[in-house]
């Protein structure tokens, strides 16, 4: 089949410094890809540049997503083919509340496909569904988007909006930090019962704690701007054991 | 810039035949009034309550007044029915600045009296005799100008006790062909124990440059409670110049709040004296301006006597060029111990031409007191903005939903569910630059 999305020798930086330089990364429907590597290796800025976040610059290669030219659609329309980032930090939106949030999204993407908005009713049950995937509470849909919300019940929001979103990539930016054993389980679990044959996940953590949970098919390690390492899910147990301080003498930056 | 002596000539000119139109207790106040303004003349800039708003190039237009009371060339009601859902008002109409005559009067209490001020200051001098210019007197030159000219207005009095279970609505529709100065006045009477709520819609029907002078003066017994919705929807060419004065006795409650979504100049004014213990304030303003749109909310709070509770929120949302004026003082007497005090005023600033100018102040001279006041001037914010377009959600209506959350702390203070909710849509209109501008009553639409 197909690769889902194709990243060639992409270059990034933010406010003039070079952050990426140089990722290659191709994955496949069905995969799951960890990304792992130390603080400031570029892993937060490879998901930003991937949704299309304003503050970063690609200043050199290309990401073919579905066959496209993914750099050139708005983050809006990103999302409208199928990328979805749980945030690192999901952002709280005083007066706006998760209903009304959600209606927006899920008819933006029916727009986007040619189809109906839903009906009030069809989107409720909607929202009772998915709700019940991640365990999150009716209260916090009546509340403004994460305001309020502990930092368990935030990460188990974003889970519960790619739920709703029902996304072809899946990126989950360090969804583990923050959350203690229980609440790692109960978002991994939400991860895992949506996977479908076609979706593919990339995991970008710092432990292997969360990758107990949501196995990878293939980890990769990020550092300095590049990939350099990638190989099966034994890696991650290597750098669990041995830390990252090998892969930085191998790699003199 | 002065023109003052214009408008003294002007008067002076035309003074038996204003006062041939109007009754005893009009030309009573009348008199004294135009001596204060040949002193007065109007405020400069150079006072700090007209520092932002300079009123003087707003006089100087050569605008038409109407002094021989001719009659108004429209039956209002068949230009403008309200049909807003689920909102059961009595309609009252003035148009321009002559009420027009309304028979129907259901939904007021015993006793209650609404109508033409002119009229009932004949009818029923005594009642309104120990009101009418009380407070309007302690005014500046704006004000005496009003009673120098005005002829006639609006009353509402709810008698001892009595609560008028239906929302007086008074629409203040603009009609003119030609470039004309309007002068309102406002009467509200709550005796002890009353209870009256009220919505005054200002509607402009053609670009025609207007200047509006409205003078409301409040009074509420003790325990009364009144609340006051002002909605202005007009147009860049009319200028208004709304003051109003409230006295609030013991245990009162005066819930206000002003809402301006389109406009050409505004300037409202509120003087509110807490003067009984107890006594308790909440008013709330919200200003949706772009363009060269210049809106400004001035309010003073005088705190005279203690146990008293005052809140503001202002919230203004300004696009282009627009410029916004917020000055709010809280004046915390001596002997207004155990005073609650707070006043919140936030801005949106969506572009760099668009100003705020905002001046929130306490004054407190009294030792036992809880009071805050703060103010916040921003943008709005990118990484909200950022998190619903990764949702999906297009950059524009992202825009939209956080303007509209903003806005929406004043409009959910609104306790007429039906208009509340009609204020939702009317406001997420705005933003969408649906209502861009007034075709008659939009809120009846």
């Amino acid at each position: 089949m197909d690769n889902l999305i194709e990243i060639k020798n992409l270059h990034a930086s933010i406010e003039g410094k070079e952050i990426l330089k140089g990722i290659n990364l191709t994955v496949k429907p069905g995969e799951v890809h960890a990304i792992m590597g130390p603080n400031g290796s570029g892993k937060s800025t490879l998901s930003n540049v991937l949704v299309g976040h304003p503050a970063y610059t690609v200043t050199e290669g290309e990401i073919i997503y579905k066959g496209k030219d993914l750099l050139s659609l708005s983050a809006e329309d990103r999302s409208h083919e199928g990328i979805f980032l749980s945030f690192q930090y999901p952002v709280e939106i005083s007066g706006v509340s998760m209903t009304n949030f959600m209606r927006a999204a899920i008819n933006a993407q029916r727009k986007y496909k040619g189809e109906a908005p839903l009906s009030a009713g069809d989107f409720l049950k909607l929202m009772r569904e998915k709700r019940a995937l991640v365990n999150l509470d009716s209260k916090l849909a009546n509340r403004s988007v994460n305001e309020g919300f502990s930092g368990g019940e935030k990460k188990r929001n974003e889970i519960f909006q790619m739920a709703m979103l029902e996304p072809n990539l899946s990126i989950l930016d360090e969804t583990d930090s923050g959350l203690d054993i229980d609440a790692l389980r109960i978002v991994a679990e939400g991860v895992n019962k949506l996977k479908r044959p076609d979706t593919s996940t990339l995991v970008i953590t710092h432990y292997q704690r969360l990758l107990d949970y949501i196995k990878p098919d293939i980890v990769h390690v990020l550092y300095n701007g590049r990939i350099v390492k990638t190989a099966g899910p034994e890696l991650a147990l290597e750098l669990e054991e041995r830390g990252y301080d090998w892969i930085k003498n191998e790699n003199p930056s | 810039m002065s023109n003052e002596k214009e408008y003294i000539e002007l008067f002076e000119q035309n003074r038996t035949l204003v006062e041939s139109n109007c009754s005893a207790l009009l030309n009573g106040a009348r008199s004294t009034a135009f001596e204060s303004f040949k002193v007065a003349g109007f405020p400069t800039p150079k006072e700090e309550k007209y520092r932002y708003t300079d009123v003087r190039p707003i006089f100087a237009e050569n605008y038409g007044m109407n002094l021989g009371r001719v009659a108004a060339p429209i039956n209002p009601k068949e230009y403008f029915s309200c049909d807003v859902p689920n909102l059961h008002t009595l309609q009252e109409y003035i148009v321009n600045d002559t009420y027009y005559n309304n028979t129907e009067k259901d939904g007021l209490p015993e006793g209650a009296i609404l109508g033409s001020l002119n009229t009932i200051a004949a009818q029923h001098p005594e009642i309104l005799a120990p009101y009418y210019n009380a407070l309007a007197s302690k005014g500046d030159g704006v004000t005496h100008f009003n009673t120098t000219f005005v002829q006639d207005g609006i009353v509402l009095y709810i008698p001892r006790n009595k609560k008028a279970e239906t929302t007086v609505q008074l629409m203040n529709l603009l009609r003119t062909n030609v470039e004309m100065l309007f002068n309102r006045r406002l009467l509200i009477i709550l005796e002890d124990g009353a209870e009256a709520s009220m919505l005054i819609c200002d509607h402009a029907v053609e670009k025609i440059k207007t200047l509006s002078v409205q003078v409301a003066e409040v009074f509420l017994g003790c325990n009364a409670s009144f609340d006051l919705y002002e909605l202005e929807e007009t147009q860049a060419e009319n200028r208004r110049i709304n003051q109003l004065f409230v006295r609030q006795q013991a245990g009162s409650r005066f819930n206000h709040t002003n809402i301006t979504l389109t406009n050409g100049v505004t300037r409202n004014s509120a003087h509110v004296s807490l003067e009984g213990e107890g006594a308790e304030v909440n008013m709330y303003g919200l200003a949706i301006s772009d363009k060269q749109q210049q809106i400004e909310n001035n309010t003073l709070v005088d705190h005279l006597v203690g146990h008293c509770t005052s809140n503001e929120l202002y919230k203004y949302v300004l696009d282009d060029s627009a410029k916004g004026v917020f000055a709010g003082k809280m004046l915390i007497r001596k002997d207004a111990q155990q005073t609650v005090s707070h006043q919140t005023n936030r801005n949106l600033c969506l572009t760099k031409s668009a100003h705020i100018y905002t001046q929130p102040q306490l004054e407190i001279y009294a030792d036992d007191v809880k009071c805050s006041h703060g103010s916040t001037v921003g943008q709005l914010d990118e990484n909200a903005l950022f998190y619903m377009q990764q949702r999906g959600i297009p950059k524009e209506e992202a825009r939209h939903l956080l303007m509209f959350a903003f806005a929406g702390e004043v409009i959910d203070a609104i306790k007429i569910d039906a208009l509340r909710e009609r204020l939702h849509i009317l406001v997420e209109k705005r933003f969408r630059g649906e209502l861009n501008r007034c075709k008659g009553c939009s809120l009846c639409k």
